[in-house]
């Protein structure tokens, strides 16, 4: 299957709950060194609940798309939810196989999301190595 | 540079000893200035070592020892016989042009560099001839320099009257830039160090594979390049210094094979070249470099350059086409070698190979271990397509068409 299909470009070219929040409870930022993608995740939390989030950054297609993607799926939702999260389940939403240069790019968004809410710093799917 | 009468490259010949290219419609691989293909002869020649006489070397009371010893050292000397090495002594097997240059940094840095010291860079480096020095500047307290370049991506001449001085104790830089292409005046910046004093690295990487390197012509002190950036294998680099240097200096790694006698508290090195050379060296992959030698220089060095330069001409007209393209580097083909860096506007680079990986166009999409450079370009990343002996006009074509279908996929509705 191709990696540049329809749902991923739509996600790259309008991105859900792209932009900023003007006081979050939590606001992080990371790299990939690997290729210079940049994404930052806010956060508001109300009652353990991600109550609104958004995300900014700069990036491929697939780190793009893919942050789009998880903002769409955490909000609402606990953050003992969120923090089950895995490598598996991001590689569900993208609905791609992708080779191990595009997997960081597709985790990023989670990297990112993980190291600010739970001060986990590996990468999804690396925590063990 | 060679401008003797040759043959023009027989490409499609060439492309038959590379098995990776018998698909249809064939790899378009521009990636060479990472790593290129290897052909036949190579793998043939590494795969004789282990099926008929593989052994250790310089040991062995036996036949195939002795075998391997003798292709192990045939190696060095074609290695020397290509860049005109005065003694093949002088040529240190690596791992690649990374571990030769720490080789230096380690060794000869040490042994020389003071605190106050300085050594000139430039900020168009790849970071294996940067980083080893960073951290020889931090050792010893030494100063890093940087030439910069013009926006034309040139060397900006100007700056290194200015930059040399008494002080200047080293001068690192490449021949060839691994990611706009640009052949530095190396013959000129070596002059100019030595008039000052200092010693000159040269990292070969990117110009060795590609046309005639005259070590004794450039009359450089250093000089590093890989053994898989021109038809060999991996896990092989050579290391050329001048003899007084590397004679005097001490040894990188300790262990197997550099020395000449071992007490328990101390012990006495080896002659070159094995005192740098510690350990069970790549013994195949030293043999498949000789062959790789005898595969560039049968096909002609000075050709390949002609090759290359066709295809480069070829490639800035038909990329120049594509509207909303920017490339990076010298304008001038012959200011610069086979590689092309490139944006197309509004796309990630990562993209722009993604995408032609799905057409079967192999090109490098990043920051090409030049992250110095790619803040002087003022992007966060390029692509980068660069060529070899093997590549054709087809691959530029199937370049060009390929951006143009990405430009038309990524940017469908704006």
């Amino acid at each position: 299957m191709n990696i540049y299909q329809e749902e991923l470009l739509d996600h790259y070219e309008n991105p859900s709950n792209y932009g900023t929040l003007p006081n979050p409870d939590i606001s992080h930022e990371e790299d990939n060194p690997l290729c210079g993608d940049q994404i930052r995740i806010d956060l508001l939390v109300e009652d353990d609940k991600i109550k609104e989030v958004r995300f900014c950054g700069h990036g491929c297609t697939i780190s793009l798309a893919a942050a789009s993607m998880l903002t769409e799926e955490i909000e609402g939702k606990s953050l003992e939810e969120v923090k089950q999260l895995t490598k598996d389940d991001i590689l569900d939403m993208i609905g791609i196989p992708l080779g191990p240069v595009r997997l960081k790019c597709a985790l990023l968004a989670l990297k990112v999301l993980k190291a600010g809410a739970y001060g986990i710093h590996s990468w999804p799917g690396e925590e063990d190595k | 540079m060679h401008t003797a009468h040759f043959r023009p490259l027989d490409v499609e010949s060439i492309r038959k000893d590379f098995p990776i290219f018998a698909t249809e419609p064939p790899l378009a691989f521009l990636d060479n200035a990472a790593s290129t293909q290897t052909p036949r002869p190579v793998v043939a020649a590494m795969d004789a070592y282990y099926d008929t006489y593989r052994s250790n070397i310089h040991r062995g009371i036996y036949r195939i020892s002795e075998e391997a010893t003798e292709q192990y050292e045939r190696a060095r000397e074609k290695v020397a016989q290509l860049i005109n090495a005065p003694r093949s002594r002088q040529i240190i097997f690596t791992r690649n042009t990374t571990e030769s240059i720490n080789l230096v940094a380690y060794s000869w840095g040490t042994a020389n560099i003071r605190e106050g010291d300085e050594i000139v860079l430039t900020v168009m480096e790849h970071h294996s001839n940067l980083v080893p020095w960073q951290l020889l500047a931090q050792r010893t307290g030494a100063v890093l320099r940087f030439l910069e370049i013009t926006d034309e991506g040139l060397l900006d001449f100007t700056q290194l009257r200015d930059c040399l001085t008494e002080k200047t104790k080293l001068v690192a830089m490449g021949h060839v830039s691994n990611v706009l292409g640009t052949i530095n005046p190396i013959q000129s910046v070596i002059e100019a160090a030595h008039a000052v004093g200092a010693k000159v690295v040269v990292d070969a990487a990117q110009s060795v594979p590609h046309f005639q390197v005259d070590v004794q012509q450039l009359d450089c002190d250093f000089l590093a390049f890989s053994g898989h950036k021109m038809c060999g294998p991996t896990g092989i680099g050579v290391l050329y210094g001048q003899l007084e240097l590397l004679e005097e200096m001490p040894p990188f790694l300790g262990g197997g094979s550099m020395i000449r006698s071992v007490e328990r508290e101390v012990s006495s090195y080896a002659e070159l070249p094995a005192k740098f050379e510690a350990g069970t060296p790549s013994i195949a992959e030293a043999i498949g470099l000789g062959h790789a030698v005898d595969y560039i220089t049968q096909a002609n060095l000075a050709a390949i350059h002609v090759h290359e330069q066709e295809l480069l001409k070829y490639a800035h007209q038909r990329l120049k086409e594509i509207e909303g393209i920017t490339l990076y580097g010298p304008s001038a083909p012959h200011q610069k070698m086979g590689v092309i860096s490139f944006n197309l506007e509004g796309i990630h680079p990562h993209d722009v190979a993604g995408v032609l990986d799905t057409h079967g166009v192999a090109i490098r999409a990043g920051h090409h271990c030049a992250q110095p450079l790619m803040e002087r370009l003022d992007v966060i990343a390029t692509a980068r397509a660069s060529f070899y002996l093997y590549n054709t006009m087809e691959d530029v074509d199937r370049l060009s068409e390929g951006l143009c279908r990405t430009q038309k996929l990524m940017t469908r509705r704006r």
